[in-house]
């Protein structure tokens, strides 16, 4: 099975070791991955902002990079709930179409096409699950608290089978982080207090770690963090489910 | 051209070019469960009472327990006459103001949320159920549907100048999210099921 | 308050957040009535399916609204119900105030409608010399403080009880510093129930209109629309036009899923339904359009028309929860106001479908399944293509697509000077970076992963092992 390695633009220039993770991660389960070098962003911060029009250039180049793979995954379930709904190409909307049906969140990719949801690592830890918004309502990773169905979900299900870890029930299980891309900055007030709270709510846990599948929310809360001087430390669930050492 | 001939001209055009569907309404409703059991819990839960009675004597009884008989109840059910006034019903509705309780009929009720249906026919006066410092209501334990879908069902053509569903009291949280029984309609409300 | 200059939601937010004491409490109350409406809703087997049903109906309902309008006009005159159409809120207002005119009444009870808001009706009236009274215990409230409501179904929700006291104290005579509120409920109680008693005109808004039978539903808790109208000799009912549906039947579907929605209740104390006047007494219906009839050919935006006004939008959303309904700056706030308000007056609103994370949770807990974070994702393509966003958001914008389009320079970009980081986050705001006011810069690592991945992966040591 020959994958595409999508690693999100931010993740590439400053959380290599979640790039490194993945990478391994599908190796050790088996895969063929490759890392197009031509790769730059999906074009997510522009649209979101009101600026899809702009994204024609992104499309076209994420097109060129991931055509001709089995599968495309990547560690951000934001990216990938990008491409999934909003890649286009005038010239070439089939093949756009195709990549769109192609691209998985890791998480998913390993539950839902690999057919594992039993990875061996170690993380003996106590952990905090923060689970992106576009992972989980837009992917649909989790069941969102929101609905009237029955629960699950694809990382904490991956997760309980780490050994040593211990992941808490947050009381809030889904509020959003406050991220939200420019959000984070046009917003910064808002954005800063969603942050507070979230990390709130995994300190009355008594969390080690917060985890989640998206490095953006993590990189805000991590940034909240540091200021805070907290001993919270985040981590991205690839990294533990890549614990355990070759 | 008129306002609503410009609105409706300009809705013509905007609106979408084929009329979708309505759905099913059948498929709702079905959830079962312990009807009368069920109006209960759901009346309480929301600042209701309820007594169960096997006729007017019995209300009667418990309403000369319950309440200031000197204070003025009204009542549009003949078999009260005992203990409410009948008479006020081509009243000016503002000389209700000082009603302590009203009692009427309801035509029934429903279990999923306590709700009863009361109408012109059984009001005397519309103003009659919100005016009164309390409220009691007499329902027949035969006739609790369901849920909301039974409800119209059972209302279908029914011809009215006004109806109304009343469940439990007059209430706010406007402060602070505080429940406070009694805002503007009756401050409580008891509801005789009735054998 | 529409002449003032309107303060945009991310200053008036970060204003807000000056006190965080305040803004946990305000968070907390409204994540409190989340949860109630979530047990409520939960409770029901065929919750999904109701909104699923209901969803449906206003589809059908905005699919053939010409039709349904016509038959209710009919249905509404032949009960003896006397039918205005108002092109915009001028005219809503003008129709108002002639029905005043008329039986010349210069003081009027109103119930809640945020149609009233958003035309602001209290403004004209009284500028006219007409005394309105708010009966809503919260409408009332914010009315005797001069201020708009923030949340239209929990109008005083920004609101403690210290302050609702102070207000009452100042107003109404009541003991200064007594903030229980039962006791300040009681008071409101004697008061308007002393309005209600004097009024000959009440006005209520209007839940559902139902096509079918030309009668019109109104839901409140405190009975204070029924009071209002019982009393009085005319009656005056103001509704958008996309109140209505279709069946008397449909109403069962709505109504299990309203006030559940809204506060978790399993249904409102009343939902009176009105198809006729009392002998001798004037019901008047106003059907406003105010720029309904754009946004339903607005295919994008269009189903925003189905909202019930639940308000749970508001209550589930982080964003409203932390900056307060006033921060909006329009009679409806929070998420389905963010895409409602730029319908009225894009220039002025350009702000609000920006104000959200498009978390999508107001998606979620919709009862008739408006796809709010789709819509507020979708004005801001709008927002932008008609110039609403400033000059130098676009030139950052520009510049990074061209960076970020062209493998080349993104690499060079990057390798020299973090490209990414300089400008995904702080895009709007290079000179003073928001992102560090409260939050540290992640660490720059050594290498990238894509350096990493040239010297590391199965790929290149294959490479190497073939060279």
């Amino acid at each position: 099975m020959k994958i595409g390695l999508f690693i999100p633009c931010y993740v590439d220039q400053f959380y290599p070791k979640v790039g490194i993770a993945t990478y391994e991660l599908l190796e050790k389960l088996g895969c063929e991955v490759h890392f197009p070098m031509g790769q730059t962003c999906c074009g997510q911060p522009m649209a979101n902002s009101g600026y899809e029009h702009l994204t024609k250039g992104c499309d076209a180049n994420f097109i060129s990079n991931f055509a001709g793979f089995d599968y495309i995954v990547c560690p951000s379930g934001s990216c990938v709930l990008h491409v999934k709904e909003h890649l286009h190409d005038d010239k070439q909307q089939e093949l756009a179409n195709e990549l769109r049906k192609k691209v998985f969140e890791l998480t998913e990719f390993i539950t839902d096409v690999l057919k594992i949801d039993h990875i061996e690592g170690n993380f003996p830890y106590r952990v905090g699950m923060h689970q992106s918004c576009h992972g989980q309502r837009g992917l649909k990773l989790s069941q969102m608290t929101e609905l009237n169905a029955p629960a699950f979900s694809k990382p904490e299900r991956l997760l309980s089978h780490i050994k040593g870890i211990d992941l808490v029930s947050l009381n809030r299980k889904d509020e959003c982080c406050g991220f939200g891309g420019t959000f984070c900055v046009t917003e910064e007030a808002v954005s800063v207090k969603m942050g507070q709270d979230r990390i709130r709510d995994h300190q009355n846990h008594q969390v080690d770690y917060i985890t989640g599948g998206d490095m953006s929310c993590l990189m805000h809360l991590e940034g909240i963090l540091k200021r805070q001087k907290s001993t919270i430390k985040t981590i991205h669930i690839a990294e533990i489910l890549n614990s355990l050492e070759n | 051209m008129s306002s609503k001939e410009q609105i409706l001209q300009k809705i013509k055009q905007n609106q979408p070019g084929e009329v979708t569907e309505l759905p099913d309404l059948n498929v709702l409703g079905s959830e079962s469960f312990d009807v009368l059991k069920t109006y209960k819990k759901v009346l309480k839960s929301i600042g209701g009472d309820f007594a169960e009675v096997a006729d007017y004597t019995q209300i009667i009884d418990f309403l000369k327990n319950s309440y200031a008989l000197e204070k003025r109840i009204i009542t549009t059910i003949p078999e009260l006459s005992e203990i409410a006034r009948l008479d006020w019903q081509n009243d000016d509705p503002h000389s209700l103001e000082d009603v302590e309780l009203t009692i009427v009929k309801a035509h029934f009720g429903v279990a999923e949320n306590s709700a009863l249906w009361v109408t012109d026919a059984l009001l005397g006066q519309r103003v009659a159920p919100f005016i009164a410092q309390y409220l009691a209501i007499i329902v027949s334990k035969k006739d609790i549907v369901a849920t909301m879908h039974h409800a119209y069902d059972r209302i279908g053509n029914q011809e009215y100048g006004f109806g109304t569903f009343i469940a439990g009291p007059s209430k706010t949280a406007d402060i602070e999210q505080s429940l406070v029984l009694g805002a503007h309609g009756a401050r409580g409300l008891i509801v005789f099921l009735m054998d | 308050m529409s002449s003032e200059k309107t303060i945009t939601h991310s200053e008036a937010a970060t204003r807000f957040n000056q006190d965080t004491e305040r803004v946990n409490w305000h968070d907390e109350t409204l994540w409190f009535v989340r949860e109630k409406r979530d047990k409520s809703a939960h409770q029901i087997q065929d919750w999904e399916l109701l909104r699923e049903t209901a969803s449906k109906i206003k589809n059908n309902v905005l699919s053939n609204i010409h039709d349904y309008l016509v038959e209710f006009e009919a249905n509404a005159q032949q009960n003896g119900i006397i039918v205005h159409w108002a092109a915009d809120a001028k005219e809503h207002n003008e129709i108002v105030h002639a029905i005043m005119v008329k039986h010349e009444v210069k003081q009027i009870v109103k119930s809640k409608s945020m149609l009233t808001e958003e035309c602001h009706l209290n403004e004209y009236l009284s500028q006219r010399g007409i005394d309105v009274i708010d009966s809503d215990l919260g409408e009332r409230i914010v009315q005797l403080r001069k201020e708009p409501p923030s949340h239209i179904v929990l109008p005083a929700i920004h609101l403690k009880k210290e302050d609702v006291s102070e207000t009452f104290h100042k107003h109404l005579g009541t003991e200064k510093g007594n903030n229980d509120p039962q006791y300040l409920t009681e008071a409101a109680r004697l008061h308007l129930r002393d309005t209600f008693l004097t009024r000959r005109a009440a006005l209520t808004g209007v839940n559902f209109a139902i096509a079918e039978t030309g009668e019109f539903v109104v839901c409140t808790n405190e009975g204070n629309a029924d009071m209002g109208a019982h009393l009085a000799d005319v009656h005056i009912a103001c509704m958008g036009f996309e109140k209505l549906i279709p069946q008397r039947k449909h109403l069962g579907v709505f109504l299990r899923l309203l006030a559940r929605s809204a506060t978790g209740q399993p249904i409102t104390t009343f939902s009176s339904h009105f198809k006729k006047p009392r002998d001798g007494k004037e019901i008047h219906i106003v059907i406003v359009d105010n720029g309904r009839s754009t946004q339903l050919g607005r295919e994008d935006f269009r189903n925003s028309l189905k909202c019930i006004r639940c308000g749970a939008c508001m209550n589930t959303c982080p964003v409203y929860r932390r900056s307060g309904g006033h921060s909006y700056h329009n009679a409806v706030a929070g998420p389905i106001g963010a895409i409602l308000a730029p319908n009225l007056d894009m220039s002025k609103n350009a702000d609000l479908p920006f104000a959200s994370t498009l978390c999508g949770s107001c998606t979620n807990v919709c009862p008739v399944k408006i796809d709010i974070h789709d819509q507020l994702y979708k004005w801001r393509q709008v927002l932008v293509k008609e110039g609403h966003t400033p000059a130098t958001k676009t030139i950052a914008m520009k510049t990074m697509a061209t960076v970020l389009a062209n493998p080349v320079i993104f690499n060079m970009a990057g390798k020299s000077g973090r490209f990414v980081m300089k400008n995904v986050p702080a895009l709007v705001n290079n000179k003073m970076n928001k992102w560090y006011d409260q939050r540290e810069m992640p660490d720059v690592p050594e290498e990238s992963f894509r350096e990493w991945y040239k010297k590391n992966s199965r790929e290149s040591k294959t490479d190497k092992d073939e060279q």
